[in-house]
């Protein structure tokens, strides 16, 4: 039988600044049956999402559901249009029980929280959810809070739900039993659109792929008569092998050695645990794990901005051959010691640079308390950001102009060239290439292998697998805090390291023994 | 026709609003100083409603409550004038390099009123006794202590706590308007007054009463720009201030970031009491910064943390006050009226921005791409 | 004589008691307003110019005079009066997203300003030598009590011997702190100051609550004027009467950690405040203004400890101050 459209784009455009987010986008989503919308970051995925939901307005095209033209100017339209919404950064009230933020805007009569809390209990148990309705929001784990926002949808009789990357904070088990509840929601005829960039969910839950490209729409294929090779090439536009270099690396030595550490957060849990390695100059050290695994305490503990339990961090200094203890110093204390330690923190603009200074000012935060005097040298700064404008070919009107205005790509070679700039010892560099193009991403790699080329010791935390068993000497994969592997970048294959990463806590202190 | 219905949704909105970035510094200044000339002529326009008075005359008389007869030789408006705003800009200085960390600082009244007592108690108790020079430099000093300690003690507070400052510099003001009502009426005997103390009084140059604190003011005004756009600790501010993030990850301590800048802007707080108490009253009562502190704020603000645009800002908006406060008395009405004005002016100040940093798009101009 | 200091500290209490509560809505609502002192004002003057109408058409002549008008006039100018203020206040904010802080000090400028004009000028109309205006008839209808109060001895006293405006601000606090916990419009409103993106997204009309919340604050804060002026001054306005209570009207918000209910007691805790020095024996006129300053140092101490123990639900609403835009990228 042929399945109902439930909802039909036709040629939505939408534009911020200059940007064009989507452009001319046509799509359609049956009743009855799972549709993935694949493509990489920044290929307008979301923004395309967010339009069907009520968030933002399309500057142009229509939107039909049912055959219908709807006009969905608010959140609220989307609900009459039964339209659920599971973002990807939970929309909840942190200080609102999990009841009071499931019936939130909802109208339905008497306000009664008991018989809600009873409707709530209803749904969960239907599908196999755990879920106390009475738990305050900023005291749950983040599976449970991505449960209050499915059940806030189902709640509200959602027939098209849309799920924004989902599984990117979610376990393998969680997975698993989530695209469960998401099959027996298609066979009961609803619409579920998913929106992800990883590969083997799409293959494995839905029925349709359509693929985004850049805010443009590639075409849409049936699941069952498609592959990885043929997604990847709709995806990336041309297929393209990575053929990253990797040289051999030379005069290997231990440069900074992480023994037995272990830090925990705000709220008293341990996040870091029995995490030892060591980091080579001259080698670019590899790490691996899914989302928020410990990966940017681990980084921001060597940097000496997250406070560390216990263990030693020890820096060897390749100049005096002194070894240098890292634990708990400040970053400035760090650079007092001579350590010349560079670091490109995940969050550019809110860690690694301000947003609202120019490229001169932000060159100036690793070097403005140079000279004896009060004040500040802005000759130097302003030489290496037109180098830095130069080489990196950054596109920018100026060296005036704020970094905020730049695209990502841009953003990032500013960022990555200041670090480098430093002449560092150690580089870390925290995802790099996300939402980057591929010309950006490929000269990011250059640069890393260039430092390794001379002596630096990287660590380049990546989540593309390829570009990590592609562009790495060792392979660290962490998993909830905790080591599961340390493997070697030539040989080990993606198989091997995805399976590490999934590892639970005991399996990885066997294979770390 | 069939093309183009088939492109427009059925009821679209009129018009949405969109955030933007990229307007140039000149349009937006374009947009401000047009604005101001607006408002001016509102101004204009409300006071006639109110007094009755022609158009033109109504600005002829706001000069003249200004600048008095300044063509014919007098300068003693023109220095009352300027006194008053370098008051008023010596607050919205001190208060700028807090803002510029997004500490709001809402205390400057009371850090002001500190300022001032510590004048006015070394001025009573210690006139006698210190030589001139010595009394000054102890006057200066302990002023600049009593402004800091009321400046520090929210910074600390924050700094350890992230307690609120803005409600916390509030509440500051009025704990330090019942310590002067404390000792305006233990020294006033029983009065709310205190009669001018006649020592420890900041030095007149040539016979000016006001020179000194314009000159102050002048120099702290340029020490100021300096200090925010090319010193080091300028620099830091403004990293914490865009963000805490940041400042930790280059390893600025934000606690000690935060404190100093509060013990600065307390300081020039406290400098500004005493310009009040020891330069112009030579007595304090609990009017003495007159609300100043908190016209202050929208000074610093409107004058986007540049101390020279804040000279600007500073001498309209005084010049509003006394022009305006002058349109009222000649037509015997009361001279709140030039506050209603400079609240009008402001609001449409801080309104017009909305026009700068946003732009509205009207849907019908949507083109047909085929 | 304890009696006496209780009613006293209720009476100093009640306009803070209506500004707070005004503020508590408003904060809900995600928008701090420091406009609220210009607002009070506002409210205050309102009141006085429409009672000053009636009474000068009655000609002055309290036998001419309707009570049920006297009292309704005066209340629907000061309920018009603050509502307009806060108009303005929600227009700059929310829909041109001005700073809040900004806007709300620029309107506490405008009120007072507005207030000090219009009773200024009236002052003049009447030609008094007194710079005050006196409404005491209009004054004696609002300060009406409950006839049997005296006769119940010291607890008709303390419960039924207030003017009916005292008994409306506990009213409408306990109302207030009903809706915010117990109602869906008072769920909504919260999740607006808390998150408005979230609230935005389960389609809760943002903008229209942060305007209805914001005006019908103000105007329940212009009653706290009119309480002043009607019930405690006995209907005589003088400018700058009104002092700092708009802004003992904010601390007392932190005191009560939002909570209208809490409140109701703080308001009378600041009242007893304000007016121990009159009632404990041997205090000097001096000590009493430093008496005055306690509701503030309270207040701090409060908001230190609060800070400090990080409890969530007694934090200001998480994003208080902050403007919000849908289209925010």
């Amino acid at each position: 039988m042929e399945k109902q459209p439930a909802i039909e784009l036709k040629n939505i455009t939408k534009v911020f600044g200059k940007v064009v987010a989507n452009k001319d986008i046509n799509l359609t989503a049956n009743r009855g049956e799972i549709l993935s919308i694949l493509g990489e970051n920044g290929s307008g995925k979301t923004t395309l999402m967010n339009m069907i939901s009520g968030i933002y307005f399309p500057d142009e095209g229509q939107i039909f559901i049912d055959g219908e033209e709807a006009v969905i100017t608010s959140p609220k339209d989307a609900f009459q249009y039964k339209i659920g919404m599971i973002h990807q950064h939970f929309k909840l009230v942190d200080v609102f029980t999990a009841a009071e933020n499931i019936v939130l805007g909802l109208d339905e009569g008497k306000y009664n929280l008991k018989a809600s809390t009873e409707k709530i209990t209803a749904i969960s148990s239907q599908y196999g959810f755990d879920l106390e309705p009475e738990k305050k929001i900023y005291t749950m784990s983040v599976s449970e809070k991505q449960t209050v926002e499915i059940i806030k949808v189902l709640y509200r009789g959602a027939d098209i739900l849309i799920l924004d990357e989902p599984t990117a904070v979610l376990t393998p088990q969680e997975t698993e039993k989530l695209f469960n509840v998401l099959r027996r929601m298609r066979d009961d005829g609803k619409c579920i659109i998913i929106i992800t960039h990883k590969l083997h969910e799409v293959l494995s839950l839905s029925d349709r792929v359509a693929v985004l490209r850049k805010g443009e729409y590639v075409g849409t294929v049936e699941t069952a008569k498609t592959n990885e090779a043929e997604l990847t090439e709709m995806m990336v536009g041309k297929k393209i092998s990575l053929n990253i270099d990797r040289s051999e690396p030379v005069n290997v030595e231990p440069r900074l050695v992480v023994e037995d550490m272990e830090c925990i957060d705000r709220n008293g849990v341990k996040i870091l645990d029995d995490i030892s390695f060591t980091a080579n100059a001259g080698e670019i050290l590899g790490i691996a794990g899914i989302a928020g695994s410990g990966q940017r305490e681990l980084l921001e503990a060597i940097a000496g901005l997250q406070q560390v339990q216990f263990g030693n961090i020890t820096y060897n200094d390749p100049k005096t051959g002194e070894k240098e203890d890292l634990r708990n110093k400040t970053p400035l204390q760090i650079r007092e010691l001579g350590v010349r330690l560079s670091f490109v923190p995940e969050d550019r603009l809110g860690m690694g640079l301000v947003g609202n200074m120019d490229i001169v000012d932000n060159m100036m935060l690793r070097s403005y308390r140079k000279g004896k005097t009060a004040f500040l040298e802005r000759k130097e700064p302003k030489d290496l950001a037109q180098h830095i404008i130069e080489d990196l070919e950054v596109v920018t009107p100026g060296a005036t102009t704020p970094v905020r205005r730049l695209s990502g790509g841009n953003v990032q070679k500013v960022l990555v060239g200041r670090e480098i700039a430093a002449s560092p010892t150690v580089l870390m560099a925290a995802y790099p290439v996300r939402g980057l193009d591929i010309n950006s991403s490929y000269l990011i790699y250059n640069l890393l292998n260039e430092q390794k080329k001379k002596g630096v010791a990287v660590i380049f935390v990546g989540e593309d697998l390829d570009v990590l068993t592609e562009l790495c000497d060792r392979i660290l994969v962490i998993g909830s805090g905790r080591i599961t592997g340390i493997v070697d970048g030539r040989t080990t294959t993606k198989e091997e390291i995805g399976l590490l990463m999934t590892k639970s806590k005991q399996q990885g202190d066997e294979n770390n023994g | 026709m069939a093309k183009e219905s088939a492109v427009k949704t059925a009821h679209e909105p009129l018009f949405h609003v969109v955030k933007r970035d990229d307007m140039s510094a000149g349009k937006a200044w374009l947009i401000r100083v047009a604005t101001i000339v607006i408002a001016f002529i509102l101004v204009g326009l409300l006071s006639v409603l109110v007094t009755g008075q022609e158009f033109g005359k109504t600005y002829e008389i706001m000069f003249s409550g200004v600048f008095g007869r300044l063509f014919e030789g007098h300068t003693t408006m023109l220095w009352k004038y300027l006194q008053e705003i370098a008051i008023l800009l010596s607050l919205a200085l001190a208060l700028t390099p807090a803002f510029k960390m997004k500490f709001w600082n809402c205390g400057a009244e009371g850090q002001a009123l500190m300022g001032g007592l510590a004048s006015i108690i070394c001025m009573i108790e210690l006139g006698n006794k210190l030589p001139y020079p010595v009394l000054l430099v102890v006057i200066f000093l302990t002023s600049i202590l009593a402004g800091a300690i009321w400046g520090v003690i929210p910074a600390v507070f924050k700094a350890l706590f992230n307690t609120n400052e803005t409600l916390f510099t509030l509440m500051m003001n009025y704990i330090a308007t019942q310590i002067i009502a404390y000792y305006v009426y233990i020294k006033g005997g029983g009065s709310n007054v205190i009669n001018p103390v006649a020592e420890g009084n900041l030095p007149t140059i040539a016979g000016n009463d006001y020179l000194v604190n314009v000159l102050v003011v002048t120099v702290i005004t340029i020490v100021m720009y300096v200090y925010l756009k090319h010193s080091k600790q300028g620099y830091e501010i403004s990293v914490v201030g865009e963000s805490q993030n940041t400042a930790r990850y280059i390893g600025i301590n934000v606690k000690k970031v935060i404190i100093r800048t509060m013990i600065i802007s307390g300081a020039l707080c406290g400098i500004t009491g005493m310009l009040l108490v020891a330069g112009t009253d030579h007595s304090i009562n609990i009017n003495s910064v007159g609300g100043q502190g908190f016209t202050a704020i929208l000074m610093s603000w409107l004058g986007q943390f540049n101390p020279f645009i804040m000279v600007v800002m500073t001498a309209i908006v005084v010049f509003l006050n006394l022009g305006v406060a002058k349109v009222a008395d000649t037509a015997l009405l009361n001279s709140s009226f030039s506050e209603i004005m400079v609240g009008v002016v402001i609001l449409m100040l801080v309104g017009c921005e909305f026009f700068i940093h946003y732009s509205i798009k009207f849907k019908h101009k949507r083109e047909v791409a085929e | 004589m304890i009696i006496q200091f209780i009613c006293r500290a209720i009476l100093l209490g009640v306009p803070l008691l209506y500004g707070s509560t005004g503020e508590i809505v408003t904060e809900k609502a995600g928008h701090l307003n420091l406009g609220i002192p210009g607002i009070m004002y506002v409210g205050a003057i309102s009141g006085v110019v429409g009672s000053f109408l009636y009474e000068n058409s009655c000609g002055n002549d309290i036998a001419n005079m309707n009570p049920i008008l006297a009292v309704l006039i005066p209340l629907a100018c000061t309920l018009v009066g603050s509502m307009l203020m806060g108009l303005i206040y929600s227009f700059l904010t929310v829909t041109l997203h001005a700073n809040q802080n900004v806007t709300g000090l620029a309107l506490t400028t405008f009120g007072i300003g507005l207030g000090n004009f219009l009773g200024a000028s009236l002052i003049n109309i009447t030609k008094s030598e007194l710079p005050s205006i006196a409404l005491t008839k209009t004054s004696s209808f609002f300060a009406a009590k409950l006839p049997f109060a005296d006769s119940l001895g010291a607890v008709g006293k303390l419960l039924f011997s207030h003017d009916f405006l005292t008994y409306l601000a506990i009213i409408i606090a306990l109302i207030v702190s009903f809706i915010l916990k117990k109602t869906r419009v008072g769920l909504n409103l919260r999740s607006v100051g808390e998150n408005p993106a979230t609230a935005d997204a389960a389609g809760i009309n943002v903008t229209k609550y942060k305007y209805v919340a914001t005006c019908i604050g103000s105007a329940i804060a212009g009653l706290g004027g009119l309480q002043y002026v009607m019930a405690y001054a006995s209907g005589v306005w003088s400018n700058n009467a009104f002092g700092d209570r708009g802004w003992m009207a904010i601390a007392l918000v932190i005191f009560a950690l939002w909570n209208p209910s809490i409140a109701i007691l703080g308001s009378f805790l600041f009242g007893a405040l304000c007016n121990a020095n009159n009632y404990i024996q041997g205090l000097g006129t001096e000590t009493q203004e430093l008496f005055k300053m306690l509701p503030y140092v309270v207040t701090i101490i409060v908001l230190i400890i609060t800070s400090m123990r990080k409890k969530r639900e007694h934090q200001p609403p998480q994003s208080l101050g902050l403007s919000y835009f849908r289209e925010e990228r």
